[in-house]
């Protein structure tokens, strides 16, 4: 092993002997400093996690939170150097996490957490005018095509993680339980996660894919079509409309 | 449900949109820099950025928060103070106001007030 990958292998691992031949400027033996080192690694992650996943860092607790990161960066270090795109795993590694079985909400909340991160580094977009949907007769209406916004997002869950990612950024009571759709839409800045009627992502995924209207309507034909498209119209979220 | 009744519905649905749309609509928002409280200036971007509450002073010159449009230079600030929108900043070549800043920090960019 080479002294560069004995270094990096023993960081993720605070049970790893601090590796041989380590010294600071003046020649000494420099384990403590490793020790140090290596915390910090550990810690600042951590951190990183949960600046990304604010709603699950505050269901969990400080302290719970803390362990469960401390075991998904072991697990899972950033693939990349670039730390706003870390932690796409960290759904799934809660959904496997075998002391979180009883939180099954948890996989869901983190889910909502990411795509309001991922909306947010996003493209921008320029909207287009919706004003000429507003005269189309029905024949065009079916057949129109509606470029969304690359900064949506969308996520169906058996879950209420909206309501509930409220709840534990801002209080309030517990929601009732209850599915719920969501759409994350970022009309100036900063991302907005909106709730959907259901059947809403399924026609706006539709849309996404490059569906006519009339055709994305036929996912979920019992939808109210048009409490699916206002929050596009009101965050200026359609980028073209081929008619 | 026939197609027919499927097409009338879909202008019915668009309208109805457009309707909810126009009710709900929200004030606009836009960047105003040199109006944060220490700590309090807006970001989401998550880890690996630097920007959510890390402004230091109050006031500082280059952090911002959203506030509704048409405000930003109308907002009471201490001793004369004024915020300058992200656009108007932008048009002169700025990123921020050079003003309440903490010690260190490249004023190349920020106008000088």
């Amino acid at each position: 092993m080479t002294r560069e990958a004995a270094f990096r292998g023993a960081l993720l691992d605070p049970r790893a002997p601090v590796p041989a031949g380590l010294v600071d400027g003046a020649g000494r033996p420099a384990g403590r400093r490793y020790a140090v080192y290596r915390n910090n690694v550990a810690v600042s992650l951590r951190d990183a996690l949960a600046a990304g996943f604010p709603a699950v860092a505050a269901r969990l607790g400080p302290a719970l939170f803390s362990d469960v990161a401390l075991d998904y960066l072991r697990a899972s270090p950033p693939d990349t150097p670039v730390l706003q795109h870390w932690g796409t795993g960290f759904p799934d590694y809660l959904a496997a996490h075998p002391h979180l079985a009883d939180r099954p909400d948890l996989p869901d909340l983190a889910r909502l957490d990411l795509l309001i991160r991922q909306s947010y580094h996003a493209a921008d977009h320029e909207a287009a005018d919706p004003a000429p949907l507003a005269t189309m007769d029905e024949a065009t209406l079916m057949t129109v095509r509606l470029r969304l916004a690359p900064s949506l997002r969308l996520l169906s869950s058996p879950w209420p993680v909206l309501s509930l990612r409220r709840v534990v950024l801002d209080g309030g009571p517990e929601p009732s339980m209850a599915p719920e759709e969501i759409v994350v839409l970022r009309p100036d800045f900063d991302p907005e996660p909106r709730a959907l009627p259901a059947g809403g992502v399924a026609i706006l995924s539709a849309l996404r894919a490059g569906a006519p209207l009339g055709a994305a309507w036929q996912t979920a034909p019992d939808t109210d079509l048009g409490q699916v498209l206002a929050p596009l119209l009101e965050t200026r979220a359609i980028v073209a409309i081929d008619a | 449900m026939s197609t027919t009744v499927k097409t009338a519905a879909l202008v019915g649905a668009v309208a109805a949109a457009f309707a909810t749309a126009e009710k709900a609509e929200a004030q606009a928002k836009e960047k105003c820099f040199g109006v944060s409280l220490a700590g309090e200036n807006d970001c989401a971007a998550g880890p690996g950025t630097t920007c959510a509450g890390t402004s230091t002073v109050d006031y500082q010159g280059n952090a911002w928060t959203l506030v509704d449009a048409g405000t930003c230079s109308e907002i009471d600030l201490p001793d004369g103070r004024e915020g300058a929108t992200a656009a108007a900043l932008e048009e002169e070549g700025f990123e921020g106001l050079a003003r309440d800043l903490p010690d260190g920090t490249d004023t190349s960019v920020l106008k000088p007030v």
